[in-house]
């Protein structure tokens, strides 16, 4: 052998050690990417399901009413003074409570909601004037967030939001079990409010879904149309490549210039009405259109030519085929996209700020025209208030947004895996 | 909901349309011998009778919509005495809107001005005569054009040929949307900025180093014309970016090397669908983050190595925006990577290349082109992205290079200037647009050579 | 062939087919082992997943001579090649046993480095696959990931000698710093050879070299092959039973995963001992 080739494997054999150790270095970074991306998304589910589980439960105080006939109307019933009554129910529940600031501090147990809640129990049955009750009613949300441990009972009492004496009252009616956490209804049924027990996502999950069935109306038929034309009629020339171009570049335009778009032609130019769900499925139809045109024309081209040649060579036209025998085909891959189309539109709000969803709106919206704002903008405006209860809030309306988005793209997978084919 | 129930009922007319024209075409078949006298199939028969009745009527209804306000606006404009009809265009517009308000039944307090009380009546008047004349106008048209679309019916009228050219004109329509958007955008954020560069020079705008809108919000204040110095914001939005990116590409393309050259088949088919649940995730939910989890942790860390760090800070915001950005740039890097032929791979390691040289000095070099379009798209998203930035970055634009800081961003002005009362011809107003245009042409740069660039690398390697 | 089934058949009846062995007969005969064999192979059998691709093969390689390795599509003698240097081994569903050697070590020992063993062993593809960097870099990559140079002029020099012996120096040595992708089929896979010899490798694999080039790209390389047996221990696949007789000097003959004949090159093409090796070299298979 010669001496040459004997030197190149020693010299090769010499540099081993250092380069298996830079490839197990290389190899330990791609593992600790991915690890760290999954940690984060860890980080990010567990926080936010720790924050916002508590959110689904909710203290209620059981308040003993008496309705005093003297106090009630009968021609005017909403015009009573309920909320005194709340006010005289505490008051007899502690009756060695004196002075002012104390007094004020009692009536902090409750809710303002109490006081409509018993004016819609007098409205529902008017007989109950005159009678005493046991009312279950909102607990106020510091009393809320101290009975689920986010206010910590060893701070200092000039720290914490709940005093010394309330603490003595909350104990006693827990003692009374007239203190007690239950399922919270309200939060899945109530509209927004500026009390965060009284808060609830139905408004802006309305919101959302007239939003969101205004934008597949008009989306899919038009994403499909498009791709249709694109995909099996258009001849390749200047004006379909400005049409791609156009269509390729808007799927990364940024949102908020959608939002623009809609405050600029559809609220000023057409006068369509601010804050409303009709011109959110707009700007959202316009948003998601390249998607659904770009996963359509891949589900278009995943159609095998041969199926064209066969229907084309019995006879049919060119639209027949497509209609009859392309689309039924290409089905499938086009909900899919739209499907993940609908989802990046549930969870967009960047351009909702701009024509205005993101107004304070108690009222659950009753059609497309109705002021409403959407489920990520409620997030957004929730996460802006200061009270603690509305960060629990923010939480579990976030865990509600996730799971519609992951039932949607869960749909969108199994629509793929149980349609799929391989040609 | 009045034109939704017009809508359905010009459907119901079409369907009625449909099944009219089929019967004839069957009867005219069954007339002239068989049905296959016919030129095309019954059906097509009916779908053009249908399409005859439908269209000319929708056309109508959506000409109708969109002019009837303007319309009405200006009927009941020229009923107001010349005092109110001479004032400028932003008063006359408040009184536009009290005159619809009033006329929606929505007094606000004691209305005050007689005349105005009368436009509004005479608004209502005006909007239930045209909703009357709309809905006749559109029965009468439906009804005649499908009699005329019926008599037409003949075995030699090639109904087929007709139907497909209205669907294929359809097609063609749908298909331009995306040119429309496009041209929408411009002269919708153009004509604004354009008239923001009328009160603010186009040079002080992009060379100033002062931002300050919120000075501008009366027109009346003695040299109240603000600062719009847009420096700082680009910065700021360049930081944030910039941050972004570092998380973002060492992560997302370390992952995807991993995914493409390391990991055996089962780890792929979970791990890179839950690293892709990253992207599906909204980015209000990342700013939320951002802001309560992420920015008071780094603020508390600071404080306990003694850094003062702003609650808002710079890199809080690049931090998870660059988070969100990871699934991004690693689903492009895969698709690049897995597209650089085995053979590649096959002539490095028959060489005696260990994987690390390989995907290093031959993988890499080969895909740059690819991954290099990725980054860009990414840079463009990064540079769009609002969520994050406006829940977790800063109002104040400070012309720093600390990520410590906080910054603001292009985005997070939109924002800030459109949200809430909004006068529309202030400069504070104007200023999101010229902002808006100049996202929007620096994200369609962006964009184009991304895509060009990926679109040659594909090519080279088809 | 099935078209061609009655010529064939004719054939069949014109040779003497009692002095062949018969096509059932999976025994390798011939002259498969050497004397002072650079490379041994015993009992290999190579697997992908349950399938078996190649079956019981043993083979000696020897020193300084061209090995042919001929045989219809899909006979199993690309994967016998790639086995020599351990290729398979970035295949996951593909197992091998058996021994095989290189100056009596077996490279399947788990104290074989991979590393080395391919630094020893070179391979050339079937299609020219230079990186896409420039003639320089894709001559340097070898040396430079070994650690081979201590300087500049060292590898200077090491991409200067490895482009003289691949033949190519003449044509690019004005252009070292474009890149390889540019070149003509034939000067890509010379550069290829070229890249390979960089290392100083002990073993040349080629893998149909020249089934991507035209006949005058091919005379060229096949010249190098005859230059660099000199120096090197090579072998070649190939589908062209004409350019196996004119590089080679020994010849074997594999058929769906057996090696069925290894001979003395001329020998074979004139005189083949089995029916199947007969059938093949007189055109009944393709």
């Amino acid at each position: 052998m010669s001496q040459k080739q004997k030197t190149t494997i020693e010299k090769v054999n010499k540099g081993l050690a250092r380069r298996y150790r830079a490839e197990k270095r290389f190899k330990f970074m791609g593992l600790s990417a991915i690890v760290l991306s999954l940690t984060f998304l860890g980080i990010l589910f567990a926080s936010i399901t720790y924050n916002g589980y508590t959110a689904f439960e909710q203290s209620w105080v059981q308040l003993h009413v008496f309705f005093d006939p003297e106090l009630f109307d009968a021609k005017n019933l909403l015009r009573a003074d309920y909320d005194g009554l709340v006010k005289k129910s505490l008051r007899e529940t502690f009756p060695d409570v004196k002075g002012r600031s104390q007094k004020r501090k009692l009536y902090g147990l409750v809710s303002s909601g109490a006081a409509y809640q018993l004016q819609d129990m007098v409205v529902a049955d008017s007989g109950i004037i005159g009678t005493s009750q046991k009312v279950w009613v909102p607990a106020s949300d510091d009393i809320d967030m101290l009975m689920k441990g986010h206010i910590d009972r060893t701070t200092p009492e000039s720290d914490r939001l709940v005093k010394d004496v309330q603490l003595g009252w909350i104990d006693q009616l827990i003692k009374e079990d007239r203190l007690q956490m239950r399922f919270n209804r309200s939060f899945f049924t109530a509209g927004d409010s500026r009390e965060p027990e009284l808060a609830g996502i139905r408004g802006a999950t309305t919101g959302s879904f007239y939003m969101l069935l205004i934008t597949l109306l008009l989306s899919f038929p038009i994403g499909v149309a498009a791709a249709v034309y694109l995909e099996e009629f258009a001849k390749k020339n200047r004006w379909t490549d400005l049409i791609e171009v156009n269509i390729n570049n808007l799927a990364a335009v940024p949102s908020i210039v959608f939002g623009l778009l809609g405050l600029a032609v559809f609220l000023n130019f057409f006068g369509l009405p601010r804050s409303s769900p009709l011109v959110g499925g707009l700007v959202m139809t316009l948003m998601t259109l390249p998607t659904i045109i770009i996963a359509s024309r891949i589900a278009l081209q995943s159609v095998p030519p041969s199926i064209r040649e066969a229907a084309l060579g019995v006879g049919a036209s060119k639209m027949q085929t497509v209609i009859h025998h392309v689309l039924p085909l290409a089905f499938p891959g086009m909900l899919t996209g739209t499907i993940i189309g609908m989802a990046r539109a549930l969870g967009e709000s960047a351009p909702l700020l701009m024509i205005g969803m993101v107004a304070f709106i108690v009222d659950i919206p009753g059609g497309v025209t109705d002021p409403a704002t959407a489920l990520p903008v409620q997030i957004y405006l929730w996460a802006d208030s200061p009270e603690r209860a509305f960060m629990e809030r923010t939480s579990a309306a976030i865990m509600v947004l996730l799971a519609f988005l992951i039932l949607m793209n869960g749909t969108a997978v199994l629509l793929r895996n149980r349609f799929e084919r391989r040609w | 909901m009045s034109s939704s129930l017009l809508l359905v009922f010009l459907l119901v007319l079409s369907a009625i349309a449909f099944h009219l024209g089929r019967r004839k075409a069957l009867a005219v078949g069954r007339a002239s011998g068989s049905p296959r006298s016919l030129h095309s199939r019954p059906v097509y028969y009916g779908a053009l009778t249908a399409l005859w009745c439908g269209l000319p009527a929708i056309v109508l209804f959506v000409l109708w919509q969109t002019l009837e306000s303007t319309v009405i606006v200006r009927l009941t404009l020229s009923t107001l005495p010349d005092e109110i009809r001479s004032l400028p265009d932003a008063s006359l517009g408040l009184v536009v809107n009290d005159i619809k308000n009033l006329a929606a039944g929505n007094s606000f307090g004691g209305i005050k001005d007689p005349a105005i009380e009368a436009a509004a009546n005479y608004y209502r008047h005006l909007q239930d005569i045209g909703s009357l004349i709309q809905s006749g106008a559109l029965t009468v048209i439906g009804l005649v054009a499908m009699v005329l679309g019926l008599s037409r019916i003949s075995p030699k009228l090639r109904a087929r040929n007709q139907v497909e050219t209205v669907v294929r004109v359809v097609l063609i329509t749908c298909s331009t949307i995306a040119i429309f958007t496009t041209i929408g955008i411009i002269l919708s954020v153009l004509f604004e900025a354009i008239r923001f560069f009328q009160h603010v020079p186009l040079t002080d705008f992009l060379f100033g180093l002062k931002w300050s809108p919120q000075t501008a919000i009366r027109s009346d204040q003695v040299g109240s014309s603000g600062a719009f110095g847009a420096v700082p914001v680009f910065t700021g939005t360049l930081m944030i970016s910039a941050l972004a990116m570092m998380v973002a590409v060492p992560i997302g393309l370390m992952s995807a090397i991993y995914l493409a050259e390391y990991a055996g088949k089962k780890v792929r088919a979970v791990g890179k669908p839950l690293i892709e649940i990253l992207a599906g995730i909204p980015t209000v939910v990342y700013g939320f983050f951002a802001a309560l989890v992420v920015a008071p942790f780094i603020r508390d860390l600071g404080a306990r190595f003694g850094i003062s760090v702003s609650s808002e800070s710079a890199l809080a915001a690049g931090l998870i925006m660059g988070i969100m950005i990871i699934p991004f740039i690693m689903s492009i890097s895969d698709d690049v990577i897995n597209a650089v032929p085995q053979a590649m791979r096959d002539g490095s390691y028959a060489l005696g290349a260990t994987k690390s040289e390989t995907v290093r000095l031959v993988l890499l070099p080969a895909a740059l082109p690819g991954i290099v379009g990725g980054i860009l798209l990414a840079v463009s998203r990064a540079i769009g992205e609002t969520m994050i930035v406006v829940m977790a970055a800063g109002l104040s634009a400070n012309l720093t290079a600390n990520p410590l800081q906080a910054v603001t961003t292009v985005t997070v002005q939109i924002v800030t200037l459109l949200v809430g009362d909004q006068e529309f011809d202030s400069p504070k107003t104007l200023a999101a647009f010229a902002l808006g245009l100049l996202l929007f042409l620096v994200t369609l740069m962006l964009n184009v050579t991304a895509l060009y660039i990926v679109r040659k690398y594909r090519e080279q390697y088809e | 062939m099935g078209l061609y089934r009655p010529f064939a058949e004719l054939q069949n009846m014109t040779t003497s087919e009692s002095q062949l062995i018969s096509r059932d007969d999976r025994q390798t005969v011939g002259e498969q082992f050497v004397e002072d064999a650079r490379m041994t192979c015993r009992d290999v059998n190579v697997f992908y997943g349950e399938k078996q691709a190649v079956q019981n093969v043993s083979i000696d390689i020897g020193r300084h001579e061209v090995l042919a390795m001929i045989g219809p599509s899909g006979c199993g003698k690309s994967t016998f090649l790639r086995c020599l240097n351990r290729m398979n081994d970035t295949i996951d569903i593909c197992r091998v046993t058996g021994e095989i050697t290189l100056d009596g070590n077996n490279i399947y020992d788990k104290n074989i480095d991979i590393v080395s063993l391919r630094a020893l062993i070179g391979m050339v593809f079937q299609k020219p696959n230079p990186f896409p960097k420039s003639i320089y870099d894709n001559i340097a990559y070898g040396p430079t990931i070994h650690g081979l140079t201590d300087s500049n002029s060292e590898l200077d020099a090491i991409v200067e000698s490895s482009l003289v012996k691949a033949g190519l120096w003449d044509e690019v040595k004005d252009r070292l710093d474009q890149p390889g992708t540019g070149l003509s089929g034939g000067q890509q896979q010379r550069l290829c050879i070229a890249r390979a010899i960089a290392v100083e490798p002990e073993v040349i694999l080629m893998d149909e070299p020249c089934s991507a080039l035209d006949p005058i790209a091919t005379a060229k390389v096949e010249e190098l092959i005859a230059e660099l047996r000199r120096q090197y221990t090579i072998v070649i696949v190939t589908h062209n039973m004409q350019q196996a007789a004119r590089v080679s000097q020994r010849t074997a003959y594999f058929h769906l995963g057996d090696l069925i004949e290894v001979g003395y090159t001329d020998k074979l093409f004139t005189t083949p001992r089995h029916q199947l090796t007969e059938d093949y070299i007189t055109g009944r298979f393709g």
